[in-house]
């Protein structure tokens, strides 16, 4: 049962389970200023499942992702063309705020951003809060979940009311993570979210997505292929802000279509 | 034969010229930057000597003596300190919200076409001279406090105390206005500085939980800048314990300490400001030099407390203020 | 549930916008509000005697502010004088040599000093130069009293911490490079530091000491007790001077209405003066200032 009730703008349920993509992605353009970044980017985001976006530096896969929860409007000098649907609804519409939109997609970024004034539980909550939920058990209970979701409820549960910012590095972007998934998004988003931590942590983090990939619609931006081999179920190669290839990751990274995937996945470029 | 250039085809130079000459730029800078320690030092030392007869005369009793008798030649501190206190709090009480609103909107809430103009209106009211407010003060704003705000305020609220007794115009509250106007830039330029300096990643984190813009300031910026606001609040209050001329102009210039907002009060700043020319003897003098030193005393505790403040949480550096 | 509180908040980002947009327009009121009785009190009673004759005696009406007009570019004449030397080589030091240790505390001292009260600069002077004589071996140099001289040193001491600091600001600002490629040349450092770094940065040192200038034009409260104010010329920088802010405050809080009337105007001239050196400094170096939000 959700614990924040979206009627208005509700998801079909059947729609979820009929293997539907999540998001449709059509003619997407983005450009700042003058300057064009992404062009007419179409791919289907697969429901419940892993996509990756992989490509050289420059090449839009930051740009593309912030386009899915709208994080362009506050950009001024930003244009977004295109359609974006979420199980059928149009994003962009005149009649949904970015604001709903945004706790429907969620987004982990690539430093993490917990905030340093709040403990730990409340930067867990804080999504939840905002939305009305009060009720003290609820929010406890959803925060031992999420925590648990995030792998790193054993690590702090004796310290829920310490500061965020006592966590290590790894552990703050999991609870990044936790904070994200505390308001129960339909897809989750996460901008290289593991660049900035130790192969140690980087690892937890990899295995978090492969178990959340089994609840959650996950978008992941990497320049690691070797990441984007291990843990995700497709992949997008954008290359100078055009989608070149999009397929299942068995195959891209095995059989690609398109030479320039080929020539970036074996690592001659990029 | 050859062309070469060599060390001795190149116009001579001693290495001792090079070397006299930055040593004693070095030594000229340095001494011009350590004006300021001698400054300091001057300041301090001139005031306690001429502070000395009185402090000499009434001892520590000076600063809780209502006393102010120049023909007596009896001398007290309390009115003057009471009175800078309540005009420094009246003007914190009416600045900081409107200020820190004021630094909010500017740089979370407005649209990006009316930052600039808004933002060069209210460097322009920090350049206005305290005697040029002072004046608009005295023939504009404490008539109408007299004739308008103050006969409403004791209407609705005169069964405080704050509220009671007779009305002319200058009084304390109309004292603390005016300083809260002169304070008020110096907050918000200071404030949009520090809300300026949070990090963009703490308001996309908090944007991506799909907060409204208001919620991320609350959440995301507010929280965050906390500490350095607290320091530019603390440095409009030095600047508010310093003020001279607009205070003396609508204060009213009386001695004395009364519970009602609308009598007439006294700052440190104020009876320097009025009664030193005036003053007869050399103890009078030194009364009011050691009210000086007592206002000195003050604002430094204040200003050192804020520059703690501000240094200690800001990364860039801010800016001298004027 | 999320529905009604959707608009709720919506409502509440609403309402705050609009509350912190009326806390500006509270802010810029006064300055509108003082602009416009400036103009209709004070331009109005502008006239050329204003600007040429001296103030009457008490209780006449007419005359002029000429000797506080004068008086005051006397005065920012000598403040400029012992303030910017001092101001500009201090930040020069601070911004060029000194380790970060000293370099703290001096900036830190130069921000306290930047918070002391104006009217107490007015007392050190006064206990300098106005108690007493000032005398070089023997030889009286200013004799005690109330004096342009005191009233210079004392907008100029004032000036001294501002200048330093935005000195030094401006400094930081000029490329490293510039430094480098002049040692590179075998050029003396304090030869590099005058001609090359302050001469990139002189238009940044310039509009420092202009705004410093500014802000000591309008100061009233430490001149009531060094230049003291006059009636008349002062024939020596040993004489007491007067100065427009010491006119307008005289004025104002006497009981005559036609000094009334020439206050507002010392006040219209005065804010003319300070505000015409904000913005045309603002305007000179507007090109540093476009990127700010």
């Amino acid at each position: 049962m959700p614990l924040i009730s979206t009627q208005a703008v509700s998801t079909p349920p059947d729609l979820k389970s009929t293997g539907a993509p999540a998001l449709t992605v059509r003619n997407l353009s983005v450009s700042f200023g003058g300057n064009q970044v992404i062009k007419h980017a179409s791919l289907d985001i697969a429901a419940r499942a892993v996509t990756a976006i992989i490509g050289p530096s420059g090449c839009g896969k930051s740009t593309f992702l912030r386009a899915l929860n709208r994080m362009h409007e506050l950009n001024p000098e930003a244009h977004v063309t295109g359609e974006i649907r979420l199980f059928g609804q149009d994003l962009y519409s005149r009649s949904i705020e970015p604001v709903i939109v945004r706790r429907r997609i969620g987004m982990v970024f690539q430093k993490s951003n917990p905030f340093p004034t709040m403990s730990i539980a409340d930067n867990v909550t804080v999504g939840l809060r905002l939305n009305g939920v009060r009720a003290r058990k609820v929010l406890a209970e959803r925060t031992e979940q999420t925590l648990r979701m995030a792998a790193l409820w054993d690590e702090v549960k004796d310290r829920l009311h310490a500061p965020a910012i006592s966590l290590s590095g790894g552990q703050q972007q999991r609870l990044c993570i936790a904070r994200a998934l505390a308001v129960e998004p339909e897809v989750l988003l996460m901008d290289e979210p593991a660049s900035a931590l130790d192969p140690l942590a980087t690892a937890k983090i990899e295995d978090l997505i492969v178990q959340l990939r089994k609840d959650y619609t996950i978008v992941i931006v990497t320049h690691n292929m070797q990441q984007a081999a291990r843990a995700s179920d497709f992949t997008a190669f954008f290359y100078l802000g055009e989608l070149i290839e999009f397929g299942p990751t068995a195959k891209v990274f095995t059989h690609p279509s398109q030479k320039r995937t080929e020539d970036y996945v074996t690592g001659r470029f990029g | 034969m050859n062309a070469v250039a060599t060390s001795e085809n190149l116009p001579a130079t001693r290495s001792g010229d090079w070397h006299f000459g930055d040593r004693a730029f070095q030594w000229l800078t340095l001494a011009m930057a350590a004006v300021i320690f001698a400054l300091i030092v001057l300041i301090g030392w001139e005031l306690a000597r001429g502070a000395r007869p009185a402090m000499h005369q009434f001892g520590w009793g000076f600063l809780i003596s209502t006393d102010w008798d120049p023909v007596n030649e009896k001398f007290g501190a309390l009115p003057f300190i009471f009175g800078t206190l309540v005009s420094s709090a009246i003007a914190l009480l009416v600045a900081v919200p409107i200020s820190i609103a004021t630094a909010v909107y500017l740089t979370e809430l407005a649209p990006l076409w009316l930052r600039q103009p808004l933002i060069m209106f209210i460097e322009l009211l920090a350049a206005v001279p305290s005697v040029i407010l002072g004046l608009w003060g005295i023939f504009v704003m404490v008539p109408w406090l007299r004739d308008h705000l103050f006969p409403w305020l004791q209407k609705c609220f005169g069964f405080l105390p704050l509220f009671k007794g007779p009305i002319y115009g200058v009084s304390m509250l109309a004292g603390g206005i005016i300083v809260a106007i002169m304070i008020i830039p110096i907050i918000t330029s200071v404030s949009r500085e520090i809300l300026r300096s949070v990090p963009g990643l703490q308001r996309e984190a908090a944007y991506a939980l799909g907060a409204t813009r208001w919620e991320v300031t609350r959440i995301a910026v507010l929280s965050y800048a906390k500490k350095g606001l607290f320091g530019a609040v603390i440095l409009g209050l030095g600047r508010a314990l310093g003020e001279t001329m607009a205070v003396t102009m609508v204060i009213g210039n009386s001695p004395q300490i009364a519970a009602s907002l609308f009598a007439p009060g006294y700052t440190l700043a104020s009876v320097i400001a009025n009664e030193f020319n005036e003053a007869t003897g050399s103890l009078y003098t030194s009364a009011l030099i050691e009210l000086g030193l007592v206002l000195l005393g003050v604002t430094v505790l204040v200003n050192v407390a804020a520059q703690l403040l501000l240094k200690t949480f800001a990364g860039p550096s801010v800016k001298p203020q004027h | 549930m999320t529905v009604s509180n959707h608009r709720w908040r919506n409502f509440k980002n609403a309402v705050i916008q609009a509350a912190t947009f009326a806390c500006a327009v509270l802010v810029v009121t006064p300055l509108v509000l003082v602009f416009y009785h400036l103009v209709t009190q004070g331009f109005t009673s502008i006239n050329w005697a204003f600007f040429t004759q001296l103030p009457r005696p008490e209780g006449e009406a007419g005359g002029g502010m000429a000797n506080a007009i004068v008086g005051t570019f006397l005065l920012l004449g000598q403040a400029a004088l012992f303030g910017v030397p001092v101001g500009v080589l201090g930040g020069i030091y601070l911004s060029e040599y000194g380790g970060p240790h000293l370099n703290w505390w001096i900036r830190f001292a130069a921000d306290i000093l930047n918070g002391v009260p104006s009217i107490i600069w007015g007392i050190v002077v006064f206990a300098l130069l106005v108690v007493h004589n000032v005398s070089l071996f023997g030889h009286v140099l200013i004799p005690r009293g109330f004096s342009a001289i005191a009233g210079g040193l004392v907008l100029g001491l004032m000036m001294i911490p501002l200048v330093m600091r935005t000195t030094e600001e401006v400094l930081q600002l000029v490329p490293g490079g510039y430094r480098e490629a002049a040692l590179a040349l075998g050029i003396a450092k304090w030869k590099t530091i005058a001609q090359i770094v302050v001469r990139t940065a002189l238009k940044g040192i310039v509009t420092g000491v202009l705004l410093a200038l500014a802000r000591v034009a309008g100061e009233t409260a430490p001149l009531l007790f060094t230049a003291f104010g006059n009636l008349g010329w002062a024939h020596k920088l040993t004489e007491p001077i007067a100065a427009m802010p010491l006119q307008i405050f005289i004025y104002a809080i006497g009981p005559y209405d036609d000094q009334h009337r020439q206050a507002w105007a010392g006040a219209f001239v005065l804010l003319v003066l300070v505000l015409a050196i904000n913005i045309g400094v603002r305007f000179l170096t507007r090109d540093r200032f476009a990127r700010r939000s």
